[in-house]
């Protein structure tokens, strides 16, 4: 028998013509897949990544791009644009398009393959894993939706999908915060030879990083803002919420360090030993991703390991259920993304 | 390359020419894996003897390459799919001079560079990690691509199996190499009709093969995979088409092929043979050849 946890909604009332409804609608009805990440006055830049991916290509004449698709919800159709002779529609077979971009790997050039997070994490896992990782290729694999980044409910929502490449030797992983962060990530993982999987934030990308005098270095681990009671321990989108949430903590005397941690594998252990050695602090590792085989347990394994115990170590990360559908800012909240969510949940642990 | 591939302006490397036909050679592929399969009294033999002539066909007949410089730039790509037909492929490289016969005793053992199932980064000449099914041809049409973006004249085979047909993205890879005009690309199909739960028609029938892919627009031809003169007929067709498709050459061919008991067992995916029939099994190798 099937069964739906899901119920008519209680605000649209009984139903028939009688209902009424009640007066507290939802406060979002939207739940558009590519909906901007980005808060109402928060600064953006759109594409970052089609633009550095352009802008790369200029002087690497090995750089291509390939979709399944989705150039458009890659920002690919950007590259595709300025070098339309370098881009590669594979159509929508993702299968396909990871053993092609292997293949011409083979043959010198360096392919950017774009998909989602769920199609490259799940339909094409074995094509990754034994096309490209076990060769160790130079193969770009660039992932829009990763984490609950959209409302399309568990078909689209990559909430597993570090997890899943945290366990294949040989690929790097990296989650970017920003447009700053993303426009740096491109050429570095150029420079590096061997496979990366890129988690990408894509459209009108939140710009933030920019104001901390950031930059980007793959494998390494950095301090945002230096905090003496909580130290976050971040990466992707949650780097920005962990900046929000430490500047709203603040308010209530809590003070709050940033470690940002774009680089996922190989983990920066040095940089997260040594901060998280310091005395008296809370250790949060926030992620935009199932609270199952991520950067949380990977930090809590490295911890572990080396004997490092901080003041408590907890959680911020969505938990283990397929998610439900809706729009972004309420299921943020829900699942304790959210930067009030956060900010909410760190108080209760002080 | 453009819609014109064919040999003309191709460079020729062929290995030094030799008096040996490729129906000896075909005959010492058959011997190399034999004797391989010996090393671990079991193993793909059937298989091998099976694909045997196409292999001597490919590599003696068909293919560009160097075998002191396996990866040099303009050498035609084999790529193998079906990673476990490797005992084949590598008695085919030992054949060519790129893998030395000594080496055949350390097949599947211990840091040898001949494992079980074919991998790149263990053996010259093994173009990809084969193996987990429904790879190569996607490879291929990458390998295929890039070659083109090269300019190059090299051509791109693929062998895989019609067990592996059951996978779907072998199709995807079929539709795409047809849709991007991939003539550098010679598919080839072993049709032995066997696979790991039995015969590859009843596991899940994948006739009619060739109006399949030349419904996916594919330049077609299916031969005796075990008549030398066919396939040289075939595999020169395929080179010389100037038709703007891929090419699939589809193999009927007889598993064991050349070892009459081998042949007549019912279910020899995965052969045991008995320490005292290899050298019954080489004997009536060597007397087929004579006869």
């Amino acid at each position: 028998m099937r069964r739906s946890k899901y119920t008519r909604p209680a605000w649209l009332g009984e139903q028939g013509e009688g209902g009424q409804g009640t007066a507290d609608k939802p406060r979002l009805t939207t739940s558009a897949m590519i909906a901007s990440l980005a808060g109402a006055d928060q600064r953006t830049k759109p594409a970052p990544f089609g633009n550095a991916l352009s802008a790369l290509a200029e002087t690497r004449p090995e750089v291509i791009g390939l979709t399944a698709d989705l150039a458009k919800y890659t920002d690919l159709h950007v590259f595709a644009k300025a070098h339309p002779d370098r881009f590669y529609q594979m159509g929508m077979a993702e299968q396909l398009l990871i053993s092609a971009a292997a293949g011409m790997a083979r043959e010198g050039f360096m392919p950017f393959a774009t998909t989602y997070a769920v199609f490259a994490a799940r339909r094409a896992y074995d094509f990754i894993c034994m096309a490209i990782a076990e060769e160790n290729l130079n193969v770009k694999i660039v992932c829009a939706l990763p984490g609950l980044t959209t409302g399309y409910g568990p078909s689209h929502q990559a909430t597993e999908d570090i997890a899943i490449f945290r366990g294949m030797p040989n690929i790097t992983i990296v989650d970017p915060c920003d447009a700053h962060e993303i426009e740096q990530v491109v050429p570095a993982i150029a420079a590096h030879q061997g496979p990366v999987y890129m988690r990408l934030l894509r459209g009108n990308v939140p710009l933030v990083l920019d104001e901390y005098g950031y930059t980007f270095e793959l494998g390494k681990a950095k301090m945002l803002r230096d905090g003496n009671d909580v130290l976050i321990i971040s990466s992707g989108l949650m780097t920005m919420r962990a900046l929000e949430t430490a500047k709203a903590l603040s308010d209530d005397n809590v003070d709050v360090g940033v470690l940002h941690v774009p680089t996922i594998k190989p983990l920066d252990e040095a940089t997260i030993l040594k901060e998280t050695s310091r005395t008296g602090r809370m250790a949060v590792v926030a992620e935009n991703h199932t609270i199952v085989g991520g950067l949380g347990e990977a930090v809590a394994g490295l911890l572990m390991r080396s004997g490092v115990f901080p003041t408590a170590f907890r959680q911020v990360a969505l938990p283990d259920e397929f998610l439900d559908a809706g729009a972004l800012p309420t299921l943020h909240d829900r699942y304790g993304i959210s930067t009030k969510a956060m900010t909410d949940s760190i108080k209760g642990w002080l | 390359m453009t819609t014109s591939t064919g040999d003309a302006g191709r460079q020729a490397s062929k290995p030094p020419m030799s008096n040996l036909s490729l129906a000896d050679r075909a005959y010492h592929i058959r011997r190399h894996a034999l004797r391989m399969g010996e090393v671990q009294g079991q193993g793909y033999i059937a298989q091998a003897l099976g694909i045997a002539d196409v292999l001597a066909v490919s590599y003696f007949h068909a293919m560009n390459y160097r075998p002191e410089d396996p990866e040099w730039e303009e050498r035609d790509r084999f790529l193998l799919s079906i990673g476990h037909y490797a005992i084949a492929l590598y008695a085919a490289l030992i054949e060519a001079g790129i893998i030395p016969e000594d080496e055949l005793k350390s097949y599947g053992s211990d840091d040898s560079r001949l494992p079980m199932s074919g991998m790149a980064a263990y053996t010259p000449g093994m173009e990809i990690t084969g193996g987990s099914l429904g790879h190569g041809l996607g490879l291929a049409v990458g390998f295929c691509l890039g070659l083109k973006r090269k300019q190059s004249n090299s051509f791109v085979y693929c062998l895989f199996s019609d067990g592996e047909l059951g996978e779907g993205s072998v199709w995807e890879a079929a539709w795409s190499a047809s849709h991007w005009k991939l003539d550098n690309l010679i598919g080839i199909i072993d049709v032995n009709n066997q696979q790991a739960d039995g015969p590859a028609s009843e596991v899940t029938g994948f006739e009619p093969l060739a109006a399949r892919f030349e419904s996916f627009g594919w330049h077609v031809q299916r031969v005796d995979g075990n008549d030398i003169d066919a396939l040289v007929e075939a595999f020169d067709a395929a080179r010389n088409s100037t038709e703007p498709k891929p090419r699939i050459v589809i193999c009927d061919t007889k598993m064991a092929k050349g070892v009459p008991f081998l042949e007549e067992r019912e279910r020899n995916h995965f052969l045991r043979v008995e320490p005292h029939e290899w050298q019954k099994a080489l004997e009536l190798l060597d007397a087929g050849r004579t006869a």
